[in-house]
């Protein structure tokens, strides 16, 4: 149960380095909403249920807002 | 985003799923004294909520249900005045701002205290509700579609 904590944090930070690097803005995206759904369950885990339920919710919201964005721009970036 | 998702499948869900949100956002915002949520949380689901009815139906001409631009303008507006307005109701019956324990629609100031401050959460709920919405409404325009 102790390395619950740890493979989160694992998670997030692949999923921090793919959205960092990938080209493909909706791979970001989505790779940033599961980042966001891990640090949701480890703020859960360390008892803090009211920030975990809020970063739950703000996470939802700033992926339907990046995807509305990226209804606007070029789905690939140039870097 | 002038069509909706057009899938039959995610029309179906969403379809479903909308009505089940908004009833989880107010119990959010009503219990929110008790256990975790309160007003930005149900704000926030709220909004999400609208903005899934926004995208099964798409921008048409008539939306059948939902808000439309104004409407989470006003909305979001109104919200910010209940808000500052149960706070400077206070000041009538000379308490600081946002003490709610003096406002007079309760018997004893811890009631008309929890009074005050659902009033404040719903305040903040509509606000948080209005913006979400109209940011989304914006970024989903299409191009030379006036606001």
């Amino acid at each position: 149960m102790e390395l619950v904590q740890p493979a989160f944090l694992l998670v997030q930070l692949v999923a921090a380095l793919i959205a960092l690097n990938h080209r493909d803005l909706m791979v970001a995206v989505i790779m940033f909403a599961a980042f966001s759904f891990c640090s949701a369950l480890l703020f859960t885990l360390m008892d803090a249920v009211d920030v975990g339920f809020t970063e739950a919710i703000v996470g939802a919201a700033t992926t339907l807002f990046y995807i509305a964005v990226l209804y606007r721009v070029k789905r690939r970036s140039s870097a | 985003m002038r069509k909706g998702f057009g899938s039959i499948v995610l029309d179906v869900a969403f379809r479903h799923l909308a009505p089940f949100m908004i009833l989880y956002a107010v119990y959010v915002l009503v219990h929110g004294h008790y256990g975790p949520g309160g007003g930005f949380q149900a704000g926030a689901m709220l909004g999400l909520a609208l903005c899934l009815v926004q995208l099964v139906q798409g921008h048409d001409a008539k939306p059948k249900w939902g808000l439309g631009m104004t409407a989470g303008l006003v909305l979001a507006c109104v919200g910010a005045l209940i808000y500052v307005g149960i706070g400077l109701a206070a000041f009538v019956w000379s308490g600081n701002f946002l003490d709610y324990g003096v406002l007079p629609i309760a018997a004893i100031p811890a009631e008309a205290r929890a009074l005050g401050i659902l009033g404040i959460e719903s305040g903040v709920t509509l606000g948080v509700m209005g913006v979400i919405f109209v940011i989304f409404d914006l970024l989903t325009r299409d191009k030379g579609q006036g606001a």
